[in-house]
Protein backbone atom coordinates (compact mmCIF):
# COMPACT_ATOMS: atom_id res chain seq x y z
CA UNK A 1 0.00 0.00 0.00
CA UNK A 2 2.81 2.33 1.00
CA UNK A 3 4.72 1.61 -2.15
CA UNK A 4 1.62 2.00 -4.22
CA UNK A 5 0.99 5.44 -2.74
CA UNK A 6 4.60 6.39 -3.26
CA UNK A 7 4.44 5.36 -6.90
CA UNK A 8 1.23 7.32 -7.32
CA UNK A 9 2.80 10.40 -5.75
CA UNK A 10 5.89 10.10 -7.87
CA UNK A 11 3.88 9.62 -11.04
CA UNK A 12 1.69 12.58 -10.17
CA UNK A 13 4.64 14.82 -9.43
CA UNK A 14 6.44 13.96 -12.64
CA UNK A 15 3.23 14.43 -14.59
CA UNK A 16 2.74 17.93 -13.23
CA UNK A 17 6.40 18.73 -13.65
CA UNK A 18 6.20 17.81 -17.33
CA UNK A 19 2.98 19.76 -17.71
CA UNK A 20 4.72 22.77 -16.20
CA UNK A 21 7.71 22.42 -18.48
CA UNK A 22 5.37 22.00 -21.43
CA UNK A 23 3.61 25.23 -20.58
CA UNK A 24 6.81 27.21 -20.11
CA UNK A 25 7.96 25.79 -23.42
CA UNK A 26 4.70 26.84 -25.06
CA UNK A 27 5.06 30.38 -23.75
CA UNK A 28 8.61 30.60 -25.07
CA UNK A 29 7.43 29.25 -28.42
CA UNK A 30 4.61 31.77 -28.62
CA UNK A 31 6.97 34.66 -27.83
CA UNK A 32 9.21 33.30 -30.61
CA UNK A 33 6.40 33.51 -33.18
CA UNK A 34 7.03 37.08 -34.37
CA UNK A 35 10.62 36.27 -35.25
CA UNK A 36 9.52 33.06 -36.97
CA UNK A 37 7.25 35.17 -39.12
CA UNK A 38 10.32 37.29 -39.89
CA UNK A 39 12.00 34.14 -41.25
CA UNK A 40 9.02 33.25 -43.36
CA UNK A 41 11.12 31.10 -45.69
CA UNK A 42 11.59 28.65 -42.81
CA UNK A 43 7.84 28.47 -42.25
CA UNK A 44 7.29 27.74 -45.95
CA UNK A 45 9.82 24.88 -45.84
CA UNK A 46 8.04 23.42 -42.84
CA UNK A 47 4.62 23.88 -44.41
CA UNK A 48 5.92 21.66 -47.16
CA UNK A 49 7.26 18.89 -44.95
CA UNK A 50 4.51 19.02 -42.34
CA UNK A 51 1.52 19.88 -44.51
CA UNK A 52 2.07 19.07 -48.16
CA UNK A 53 3.70 15.72 -47.51
CA UNK A 54 0.75 14.71 -45.31
CA UNK A 55 -1.82 15.33 -48.06
CA UNK A 56 -1.38 11.88 -49.52
CA UNK A 57 -2.28 9.90 -46.41
CA UNK A 58 -5.03 12.36 -45.50
CA UNK A 59 -6.52 12.15 -48.99
CA UNK A 60 -6.42 8.35 -49.21
CA UNK A 61 -7.85 7.93 -45.71
CA UNK A 62 -10.54 10.53 -46.34
CA UNK A 63 -11.58 8.79 -49.54
CA UNK A 64 -11.87 5.32 -47.98
CA UNK A 65 -13.62 6.60 -44.86
CA UNK A 66 -16.09 8.48 -47.06
CA UNK A 67 -16.73 5.42 -49.23
CA UNK A 68 -17.30 3.17 -46.22
CA UNK A 69 -19.57 5.74 -44.62
CA UNK A 70 -21.56 5.96 -47.84
CA UNK A 71 -22.04 2.19 -47.94
CA UNK A 72 -22.95 1.76 -44.29
CA UNK A 73 -25.28 4.74 -44.08
CA UNK A 74 -27.03 3.75 -47.27
CA UNK A 75 -27.79 0.28 -45.90
CA UNK A 76 -29.48 1.76 -42.85
CA UNK A 77 -31.21 4.65 -44.57
CA UNK A 78 -32.66 2.58 -47.35
CA UNK A 79 -34.70 0.55 -44.82
CA UNK A 80 -36.59 3.73 -43.98
CA UNK A 81 -36.75 4.90 -47.57
CA UNK A 82 -34.52 7.80 -46.57
CA UNK A 83 -31.61 7.19 -48.90
CA UNK A 84 -31.94 10.75 -50.19
CA UNK A 85 -30.55 11.86 -46.82
CA UNK A 86 -27.26 10.13 -47.53
CA UNK A 87 -25.65 13.47 -48.42
CA UNK A 88 -26.36 15.34 -45.18
CA UNK A 89 -25.69 12.30 -42.95
CA UNK A 90 -22.26 11.73 -44.44
CA UNK A 91 -21.41 15.41 -44.58
CA UNK A 92 -22.44 16.02 -40.98
CA UNK A 93 -20.46 13.06 -39.66
CA UNK A 94 -17.38 14.14 -41.55
CA UNK A 95 -17.51 17.87 -40.99
CA UNK A 96 -18.44 17.75 -37.32
CA UNK A 97 -16.51 14.72 -36.09
CA UNK A 98 -14.59 12.41 -38.34
CA UNK A 99 -12.79 15.04 -40.38
CA UNK A 100 -11.17 16.90 -37.48
CA UNK A 101 -10.59 13.84 -35.26
CA UNK A 102 -9.27 11.39 -37.83
CA UNK A 103 -7.20 14.05 -39.56
CA UNK A 104 -5.63 14.93 -36.20
CA UNK A 105 -4.86 11.29 -35.42
CA UNK A 106 -3.33 10.76 -38.86
CA UNK A 107 -1.49 14.05 -38.53
CA UNK A 108 0.06 12.86 -35.27
CA UNK A 109 1.17 9.64 -36.92
CA UNK A 110 2.53 11.19 -40.09
CA UNK A 111 3.73 14.70 -39.26
CA UNK A 112 3.82 14.82 -35.45
CA UNK A 113 6.06 11.80 -35.07
CA UNK A 114 8.37 13.15 -37.78
CA UNK A 115 8.59 16.51 -36.01
CA UNK A 116 9.43 14.86 -32.70
CA UNK A 117 12.04 12.58 -34.22
CA UNK A 118 13.65 15.39 -36.17
CA UNK A 119 13.88 17.77 -33.23
CA UNK A 120 14.94 14.98 -30.87
CA UNK A 121 17.73 13.93 -33.20
CA UNK A 122 18.86 17.52 -33.60
CA UNK A 123 19.12 17.61 -29.83
CA UNK A 124 20.92 14.27 -29.63
CA UNK A 125 23.50 15.34 -32.21
CA UNK A 126 24.13 18.63 -30.37
CA UNK A 127 22.71 20.72 -33.20
CA UNK A 128 20.46 22.56 -30.77
CA UNK A 129 23.22 23.31 -28.29
CA UNK A 130 25.49 24.23 -31.19
CA UNK A 131 22.90 26.75 -32.24
CA UNK A 132 22.71 28.14 -28.73
CA UNK A 133 26.47 28.53 -28.67
CA UNK A 134 26.17 30.54 -31.87
CA UNK A 135 23.81 32.85 -30.02
CA UNK A 136 20.78 31.66 -31.99
CA UNK A 137 17.76 30.63 -29.97
CA UNK A 138 16.63 27.18 -31.20
CA UNK A 139 13.11 27.91 -29.99
CA UNK A 140 12.90 30.77 -32.44
CA UNK A 141 14.89 29.19 -35.25
CA UNK A 142 13.76 25.55 -35.07
CA UNK A 143 10.64 25.22 -32.93
CA UNK A 144 8.56 28.26 -33.79
CA UNK A 145 8.49 27.76 -37.60
CA UNK A 146 7.51 24.12 -37.13
CA UNK A 147 4.81 25.10 -34.68
CA UNK A 148 3.35 27.69 -37.05
CA UNK A 149 3.43 25.23 -39.94
CA UNK A 150 1.64 22.51 -37.96
CA UNK A 151 -0.93 24.95 -36.66
CA UNK A 152 -1.73 26.20 -40.16
CA UNK A 153 -1.66 22.77 -41.81
CA UNK A 154 -3.96 20.85 -39.48
CA UNK A 155 -7.24 22.71 -40.22
CA UNK A 156 -6.48 22.59 -43.94
CA UNK A 157 -5.78 18.86 -43.79
CA UNK A 158 -9.01 18.32 -41.86
CA UNK A 159 -10.89 20.26 -44.54
CA UNK A 160 -9.29 18.15 -47.27
CA UNK A 161 -10.19 15.01 -45.34
CA UNK A 162 -13.86 16.02 -45.13
CA UNK A 163 -14.08 17.19 -48.72
CA UNK A 164 -12.48 14.06 -50.14
CA UNK A 165 -14.63 11.94 -47.83
CA UNK A 166 -17.80 13.54 -49.16
CA UNK A 167 -16.63 12.89 -52.70
CA UNK A 168 -15.94 9.26 -51.77
CA UNK A 169 -19.44 8.75 -50.46
CA UNK A 170 -20.79 10.48 -53.56
CA UNK A 171 -19.02 7.99 -55.81
CA UNK A 172 -20.33 5.06 -53.81
CA UNK A 173 -23.83 6.42 -53.29
CA UNK A 174 -24.47 7.75 -56.77
CA UNK A 175 -22.17 5.54 -58.81
CA UNK A 176 -22.76 2.16 -57.17
CA UNK A 177 -25.97 2.39 -55.20
CA UNK A 178 -28.05 4.62 -57.42
CA UNK A 179 -28.90 7.46 -55.05
CA UNK A 180 -30.22 10.55 -56.81
CA UNK A 181 -27.41 13.00 -57.38
CA UNK A 182 -29.60 16.11 -57.13
CA UNK A 183 -31.08 14.97 -53.82
CA UNK A 184 -27.63 14.14 -52.46
CA UNK A 185 -26.31 17.67 -52.96
CA UNK A 186 -29.46 19.69 -52.32
CA UNK A 187 -30.27 17.85 -49.09
CA UNK A 188 -26.70 18.37 -48.00
CA UNK A 189 -26.90 22.04 -48.76
CA UNK A 190 -30.09 22.57 -46.83
CA UNK A 191 -29.20 20.45 -43.78
CA UNK A 192 -25.60 21.45 -43.18
CA UNK A 193 -25.45 24.77 -41.40
CA UNK A 194 -22.46 26.98 -41.96
CA UNK A 195 -22.12 28.27 -38.41
CA UNK A 196 -23.46 25.32 -36.47
CA UNK A 197 -21.64 22.58 -38.36
CA UNK A 198 -18.84 23.85 -40.56
CA UNK A 199 -17.47 26.54 -38.27
CA UNK A 200 -17.64 24.29 -35.22
CA UNK A 201 -15.75 21.63 -37.13
CA UNK A 202 -13.13 24.16 -38.13
CA UNK A 203 -12.81 25.31 -34.51
CA UNK A 204 -12.20 21.71 -33.49
CA UNK A 205 -9.53 21.22 -36.10
CA UNK A 206 -7.81 24.46 -35.06
CA UNK A 207 -7.76 23.31 -31.42
CA UNK A 208 -6.50 19.85 -32.40
CA UNK A 209 -3.85 21.35 -34.64
CA UNK A 210 -2.61 23.53 -31.81
CA UNK A 211 -2.47 20.66 -29.33
CA UNK A 212 -1.04 18.07 -31.71
CA UNK A 213 1.75 20.38 -32.88
CA UNK A 214 2.50 21.54 -29.36
CA UNK A 215 2.85 17.94 -28.15
CA UNK A 216 5.01 17.00 -31.13
CA UNK A 217 7.52 19.84 -30.83
CA UNK A 218 7.62 19.68 -27.03
CA UNK A 219 8.29 15.93 -26.97
CA UNK A 220 11.13 16.44 -29.44
CA UNK A 221 12.64 19.33 -27.51
CA UNK A 222 12.24 17.55 -24.17
CA UNK A 223 13.49 14.16 -25.43
CA UNK A 224 16.34 12.44 -23.64
CA UNK A 225 19.12 13.03 -26.18
CA UNK A 226 19.88 9.40 -26.97
CA UNK A 227 18.61 6.85 -29.47
CA UNK A 228 16.12 5.27 -27.06
CA UNK A 229 15.16 8.68 -25.74
CA UNK A 230 14.14 9.86 -29.19
CA UNK A 231 12.27 6.68 -30.00
CA UNK A 232 10.34 6.89 -26.73
CA UNK A 233 9.53 10.53 -27.37
CA UNK A 234 8.18 9.68 -30.82
CA UNK A 235 5.90 7.04 -29.38
CA UNK A 236 4.73 9.44 -26.68
CA UNK A 237 3.83 12.02 -29.31
CA UNK A 238 1.46 9.66 -31.06
CA UNK A 239 -0.09 8.27 -27.88
CA UNK A 240 -0.48 11.57 -26.06
CA UNK A 241 -1.89 13.29 -29.12
CA UNK A 242 -4.47 10.53 -29.49
CA UNK A 243 -5.55 10.88 -25.85
CA UNK A 244 -5.59 14.66 -26.00
CA UNK A 245 -7.55 14.80 -29.26
CA UNK A 246 -10.15 12.25 -28.22
CA UNK A 247 -10.60 13.86 -24.79
CA UNK A 248 -10.82 17.36 -26.20
CA UNK A 249 -13.23 16.17 -28.87
CA UNK A 250 -15.65 15.06 -26.20
CA UNK A 251 -15.35 18.33 -24.31
CA UNK A 252 -15.73 20.44 -27.43
CA UNK A 253 -18.65 18.39 -28.72
CA UNK A 254 -20.43 18.74 -25.39
CA UNK A 255 -19.88 22.49 -25.47
CA UNK A 256 -20.91 22.97 -29.11
CA UNK A 257 -23.73 20.52 -29.65
CA UNK A 258 -24.62 19.57 -26.06
CA UNK A 259 -27.68 21.68 -25.35
CA UNK A 260 -30.23 21.15 -28.08
CA UNK B 1 33.49 47.04 -16.44
CA UNK B 2 35.25 49.88 -18.20
CA UNK B 3 38.72 48.61 -17.49
CA UNK B 4 37.71 45.01 -17.98
CA UNK B 5 38.97 45.08 -21.54
CA UNK B 6 42.44 46.02 -20.33
CA UNK B 7 42.48 42.97 -18.11
CA UNK B 8 45.25 40.56 -19.00
CA UNK B 9 43.08 37.58 -18.23
CA UNK B 10 40.22 36.77 -20.58
CA UNK B 11 38.82 33.70 -18.83
CA UNK B 12 39.03 33.58 -15.08
CA UNK B 13 37.75 30.48 -13.31
CA UNK B 14 37.58 30.45 -9.54
CA UNK B 15 36.56 27.65 -7.19
CA UNK B 16 34.45 25.97 -9.86
CA UNK B 17 32.35 23.02 -8.73
CA UNK B 18 30.02 21.07 -10.96
CA UNK B 19 28.18 17.75 -10.61
CA UNK B 20 25.97 15.68 -12.86
CA UNK B 21 23.46 14.44 -10.29
CA UNK B 22 25.43 12.71 -7.57
CA UNK B 23 28.60 12.45 -9.66
CA UNK B 24 31.05 15.23 -8.94
CA UNK B 25 32.72 16.20 -12.21
CA UNK B 26 34.64 19.38 -11.34
CA UNK B 27 35.72 19.81 -7.76
CA UNK B 28 37.17 23.25 -7.20
CA UNK B 29 38.97 24.47 -10.32
CA UNK B 30 41.01 27.66 -10.62
CA UNK B 31 42.31 28.55 -14.06
CA UNK B 32 43.33 31.80 -15.74
CA UNK B 33 43.52 32.02 -19.50
CA UNK B 34 45.41 35.04 -20.74
CA UNK B 35 44.21 37.20 -23.59
CA UNK B 36 45.88 36.28 -26.85
CA UNK B 37 47.19 32.95 -25.67
CA UNK B 38 46.57 29.40 -26.79
CA UNK B 39 45.58 27.36 -23.78
CA UNK B 40 45.10 23.63 -23.79
CA UNK B 41 43.04 21.59 -21.39
CA UNK B 42 44.18 18.01 -21.13
CA UNK B 43 43.06 15.16 -19.02
CA UNK B 44 41.88 11.59 -19.10
CA UNK B 45 38.71 10.77 -20.96
CA UNK B 46 35.63 11.56 -18.91
CA UNK B 47 37.23 14.02 -16.50
CA UNK B 48 35.00 16.85 -17.59
CA UNK B 49 36.90 18.77 -20.24
CA UNK B 50 33.87 19.18 -22.48
CA UNK B 51 31.89 20.04 -19.37
CA UNK B 52 34.39 22.80 -18.58
CA UNK B 53 34.00 24.27 -22.07
CA UNK B 54 30.23 24.22 -21.66
CA UNK B 55 30.57 26.05 -18.37
CA UNK B 56 32.72 28.69 -20.04
CA UNK B 57 30.14 29.02 -22.81
CA UNK B 58 27.34 29.37 -20.27
CA UNK B 59 25.48 26.24 -21.36
CA UNK B 60 25.82 24.76 -17.90
CA UNK B 61 25.61 26.60 -14.61
CA UNK B 62 28.22 25.95 -11.91
CA UNK B 63 27.10 24.56 -8.56
CA UNK B 64 29.61 26.86 -6.89
CA UNK B 65 32.37 29.20 -7.99
CA UNK B 66 32.51 31.57 -10.93
CA UNK B 67 33.50 31.66 -14.57
CA UNK B 68 34.34 35.13 -15.83
CA UNK B 69 34.79 35.79 -19.52
CA UNK B 70 35.99 39.24 -20.48
CA UNK B 71 35.11 40.51 -17.02
CA UNK B 72 31.55 39.19 -17.07
CA UNK B 73 30.34 36.46 -14.76
CA UNK B 74 28.83 34.06 -17.26
CA UNK B 75 26.35 32.40 -14.90
CA UNK B 76 24.77 35.70 -13.83
CA UNK B 77 24.16 37.09 -17.33
CA UNK B 78 20.65 37.43 -18.68
CA UNK B 79 19.82 35.45 -21.77
CA UNK B 80 20.26 38.47 -24.00
CA UNK B 81 23.62 39.38 -22.49
CA UNK B 82 24.78 35.79 -22.74
CA UNK B 83 23.86 35.73 -26.43
CA UNK B 84 25.79 38.97 -26.96
CA UNK B 85 28.81 37.37 -25.33
CA UNK B 86 28.44 34.18 -27.36
CA UNK B 87 28.55 36.10 -30.62
CA UNK B 88 32.14 36.80 -29.64
CA UNK B 89 32.86 33.15 -28.80
CA UNK B 90 33.24 30.40 -31.33
CA UNK B 91 32.95 26.79 -30.34
CA UNK B 92 33.88 23.71 -32.27
CA UNK B 93 31.99 20.75 -30.86
CA UNK B 94 33.57 17.36 -30.35
CA UNK B 95 30.97 15.78 -32.62
CA UNK B 96 30.91 18.63 -35.12
CA UNK B 97 27.24 19.38 -34.47
CA UNK B 98 26.71 20.45 -38.08
CA UNK B 99 23.14 21.16 -39.14
CA UNK B 100 22.20 18.05 -41.06
CA UNK B 101 19.61 19.80 -43.22
CA UNK B 102 22.04 22.41 -44.55
CA UNK B 103 24.91 22.06 -47.01
CA UNK B 104 28.50 22.64 -45.93
CA UNK B 105 28.31 26.12 -47.41
CA UNK B 106 25.11 27.00 -45.58
CA UNK B 107 26.47 25.61 -42.32
CA UNK B 108 29.43 27.96 -42.45
CA UNK B 109 27.23 30.82 -43.62
CA UNK B 110 24.72 30.23 -40.83
CA UNK B 111 26.23 32.52 -38.15
CA UNK B 112 26.88 35.23 -40.73
CA UNK B 113 23.32 35.13 -41.99
CA UNK B 114 21.90 35.11 -38.48
CA UNK B 115 23.99 37.88 -37.01
CA UNK B 116 25.02 40.21 -39.82
CA UNK B 117 23.28 42.09 -42.61
CA UNK B 118 26.03 41.44 -45.10
CA UNK B 119 24.97 41.08 -48.74
CA UNK B 120 24.88 37.53 -50.05
CA UNK B 121 27.88 38.10 -52.35
CA UNK B 122 30.05 39.09 -49.41
CA UNK B 123 28.82 36.15 -47.33
CA UNK B 124 29.80 33.89 -50.20
CA UNK B 125 33.31 35.27 -50.30
CA UNK B 126 33.74 35.01 -46.53
CA UNK B 127 32.50 31.43 -46.48
CA UNK B 128 34.85 30.48 -49.31
CA UNK B 129 37.78 32.02 -47.44
CA UNK B 130 36.94 30.08 -44.26
CA UNK B 131 36.42 26.84 -46.15
CA UNK B 132 39.67 27.32 -48.01
CA UNK B 133 41.46 27.74 -44.70
CA UNK B 134 40.37 24.24 -43.66
CA UNK B 135 40.97 22.79 -47.11
CA UNK B 136 37.34 22.10 -47.94
CA UNK B 137 36.52 24.79 -50.47
CA UNK B 138 35.69 22.04 -52.96
CA UNK B 139 33.24 20.36 -50.58
CA UNK B 140 30.94 23.33 -50.23
CA UNK B 141 27.94 21.70 -51.88
CA UNK B 142 28.06 18.45 -49.94
CA UNK B 143 25.59 17.62 -47.19
CA UNK B 144 27.00 16.78 -43.74
CA UNK B 145 25.94 13.14 -44.22
CA UNK B 146 28.36 12.96 -47.16
CA UNK B 147 31.38 14.01 -45.08
CA UNK B 148 33.83 11.84 -43.20
CA UNK B 149 34.22 12.42 -39.46
CA UNK B 150 37.41 14.38 -39.94
CA UNK B 151 35.92 16.54 -42.68
CA UNK B 152 32.84 17.27 -40.56
CA UNK B 153 35.09 18.50 -37.80
CA UNK B 154 36.95 20.79 -40.18
CA UNK B 155 33.66 22.25 -41.40
CA UNK B 156 32.73 22.80 -37.77
CA UNK B 157 36.02 24.63 -37.35
CA UNK B 158 35.29 26.84 -40.34
CA UNK B 159 31.89 27.60 -38.88
CA UNK B 160 33.33 28.40 -35.46
CA UNK B 161 35.61 31.05 -36.96
CA UNK B 162 33.11 32.50 -39.40
CA UNK B 163 32.12 35.43 -37.19
CA UNK B 164 35.75 36.27 -36.33
CA UNK B 165 35.19 35.88 -32.59
CA UNK B 166 37.48 37.07 -29.81
CA UNK B 167 37.80 33.58 -28.42
CA UNK B 168 37.46 30.10 -29.88
CA UNK B 169 37.02 26.85 -28.03
CA UNK B 170 38.07 23.71 -29.88
CA UNK B 171 36.87 20.39 -28.49
CA UNK B 172 39.32 17.76 -29.73
CA UNK B 173 40.15 19.33 -33.09
CA UNK B 174 42.80 16.74 -34.01
CA UNK B 175 40.90 13.55 -33.31
CA UNK B 176 40.25 11.52 -36.43
CA UNK B 177 42.46 13.66 -38.69
CA UNK B 178 45.27 12.37 -40.85
CA UNK B 179 48.79 13.62 -40.00
CA UNK B 180 48.79 16.21 -42.78
CA UNK B 181 45.50 17.68 -41.65
CA UNK B 182 46.66 17.68 -38.04
CA UNK B 183 49.62 19.79 -39.10
CA UNK B 184 47.40 22.14 -41.09
CA UNK B 185 44.93 22.57 -38.25
CA UNK B 186 47.73 23.18 -35.75
CA UNK B 187 49.14 25.92 -37.94
CA UNK B 188 45.67 27.29 -38.53
CA UNK B 189 44.87 27.54 -34.84
CA UNK B 190 48.14 29.25 -34.06
CA UNK B 191 47.95 31.57 -37.07
CA UNK B 192 44.36 32.60 -36.42
CA UNK B 193 45.25 33.22 -32.84
CA UNK B 194 48.21 35.45 -33.59
CA UNK B 195 46.99 37.24 -36.71
CA UNK B 196 43.52 38.01 -35.46
CA UNK B 197 44.39 38.55 -31.82
CA UNK B 198 42.19 35.72 -30.66
CA UNK B 199 42.32 33.64 -27.55
CA UNK B 200 42.09 29.90 -28.10
CA UNK B 201 41.07 27.17 -25.72
CA UNK B 202 41.80 23.65 -26.96
CA UNK B 203 40.74 20.37 -25.50
CA UNK B 204 43.02 17.68 -26.78
CA UNK B 205 44.86 14.49 -25.95
CA UNK B 206 47.60 14.95 -28.50
CA UNK B 207 50.52 15.85 -26.29
CA UNK B 208 53.08 16.47 -29.00
CA UNK B 209 50.81 18.62 -31.14
CA UNK B 210 49.49 20.84 -28.41
CA UNK B 211 52.90 21.25 -26.78
CA UNK B 212 54.08 22.73 -30.04
CA UNK B 213 51.39 25.39 -30.28
CA UNK B 214 50.20 26.08 -26.73
CA UNK B 215 51.29 28.82 -24.39
CA UNK B 216 49.63 27.12 -21.47
CA UNK B 217 48.65 23.58 -20.65
CA UNK B 218 46.25 22.77 -17.91
CA UNK B 219 45.99 19.18 -16.78
CA UNK B 220 42.72 18.05 -15.22
CA UNK B 221 42.23 14.86 -13.32
CA UNK B 222 39.67 13.71 -10.83
CA UNK B 223 37.89 17.05 -10.95
CA UNK B 224 40.98 19.03 -9.99
CA UNK B 225 43.72 20.91 -11.79
CA UNK B 226 46.79 18.77 -11.21
CA UNK B 227 49.23 20.77 -13.30
CA UNK B 228 49.08 24.18 -14.98
CA UNK B 229 51.81 26.02 -16.82
CA UNK B 230 53.69 26.39 -20.08
CA UNK B 231 54.55 23.21 -22.00
CA UNK B 232 58.16 23.59 -20.86
CA UNK B 233 57.10 23.96 -17.20
CA UNK B 234 55.14 20.79 -17.50
CA UNK B 235 57.93 18.83 -19.15
CA UNK B 236 60.35 19.91 -16.47
CA UNK B 237 57.93 19.50 -13.62
CA UNK B 238 58.43 16.69 -11.20
CA UNK B 239 54.68 16.26 -10.81
CA UNK B 240 53.79 12.63 -11.19
CA UNK B 241 50.58 13.63 -12.96
CA UNK B 242 52.35 15.64 -15.60
CA UNK B 243 54.96 12.94 -16.13
CA UNK B 244 52.42 10.22 -16.54
CA UNK B 245 50.35 12.18 -18.98
CA UNK B 246 53.12 13.63 -21.11
CA UNK B 247 54.90 10.29 -21.34
CA UNK B 248 51.72 8.29 -21.82
CA UNK B 249 52.49 5.86 -19.04
CA UNK B 250 49.68 3.48 -18.18
CA UNK B 251 50.51 3.46 -14.48
CA UNK B 252 50.60 6.44 -12.23
CA UNK B 253 48.29 8.73 -10.31
CA UNK B 254 45.79 8.98 -13.17
CA UNK B 255 43.52 5.96 -13.04
CA UNK B 256 42.77 4.29 -16.37
CA UNK B 257 39.52 2.84 -15.04
CA UNK B 258 36.17 4.42 -14.45
CA UNK B 259 35.49 4.09 -10.69
CA UNK B 260 34.58 0.46 -9.97
CA UNK B 261 34.85 -2.13 -7.29
CA UNK B 262 37.89 -4.34 -7.02
CA UNK B 263 38.59 -6.25 -10.26
CA UNK B 264 39.35 -9.54 -8.49
CA UNK B 265 36.18 -9.21 -6.46
CA UNK B 266 34.20 -8.51 -9.61
CA UNK B 267 35.44 -11.66 -11.30
CA UNK B 268 35.63 -14.12 -8.43
CA UNK B 269 33.60 -12.55 -5.63
CA UNK B 270 29.91 -12.81 -4.97
CA UNK B 271 27.65 -12.08 -7.91
CA UNK B 272 25.03 -9.40 -7.57
N1 LIG C 1 24.22 14.65 -19.27
C1 LIG C 1 25.00 13.96 -18.42
N2 LIG C 1 24.46 13.33 -17.36
C2 LIG C 1 25.23 12.66 -16.48
N3 LIG C 1 26.56 12.55 -16.57
C3 LIG C 1 27.16 13.15 -17.60
C4 LIG C 1 26.43 13.88 -18.58
N4 LIG C 1 27.29 14.38 -19.48
C5 LIG C 1 28.50 13.97 -19.09
N5 LIG C 1 28.43 13.23 -17.96
C6 LIG C 1 29.56 12.66 -17.24
O1 LIG C 1 30.45 13.71 -16.98
C7 LIG C 1 31.78 13.28 -17.13
C8 LIG C 1 32.54 14.30 -17.90
O2 LIG C 1 32.07 14.34 -19.22
P1 LIG C 1 32.81 15.18 -20.33
O3 LIG C 1 32.05 15.00 -21.59
O4 LIG C 1 33.01 16.56 -19.84
O5 LIG C 1 34.21 14.40 -20.43
P2 LIG C 1 35.48 14.75 -21.32
O6 LIG C 1 36.55 15.11 -20.37
O7 LIG C 1 35.12 15.73 -22.37
O8 LIG C 1 35.79 13.33 -21.94
P3 LIG C 1 36.33 12.96 -23.42
O9 LIG C 1 37.78 13.25 -23.44
O10 LIG C 1 36.05 11.51 -23.53
O11 LIG C 1 35.54 13.80 -24.38
C9 LIG C 1 31.74 11.91 -17.77
O12 LIG C 1 32.27 10.98 -16.84
C10 LIG C 1 30.31 11.61 -18.03
O13 LIG C 1 30.00 10.32 -17.54
MG1 LIG D 1 34.80 15.66 -24.36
Amino acid sequence: MDQWLQALGKGGLSFFERLGRGNVFLLRTLTGLPSAMGHFRLVIQQLHSVGVLSIQIIGVSGLTVGMVLGLQMYNTLVDFGAEDSLGPVVALSLVRELGPVLAALLFAGRAGSALTAEIGLMKATEQLSGMEMMAVDPIKRVIAPRFVAGFISMPLLAAIFSAVGILGSYFVGIGLLGVDSGAFWSQMQSKVDLMEDVVNGVIKSVVFGFVATWIAVFEGYDAVPTTEGVSRATTRTVVHTAFAVLGLDFVLTAMMFGED
Amino acid sequence: MANASKDEVLVRIRGLHFSHGPRVILDGIDVDIRRGSVATIMGPSGTGKTTLLRLIGGQLKPDAGTVEVDGQNVASLSRGELFQLRKRMGMMFQTGALFTDLTVFDNVAFPLREHTDLPESMIRDLVIIKLNAVGLRGARDLMPSELSGGMARRVALARAISLDPMMIMYDEPFTGQDPITVGVIMQLIRRLNDNMGLTSVIVSHDVAEVSAISDQICLLSGGKVVADGSPRDLRESQSAWAKQFLNAEPDGPVPFHYPAKDYRDDLFGERD
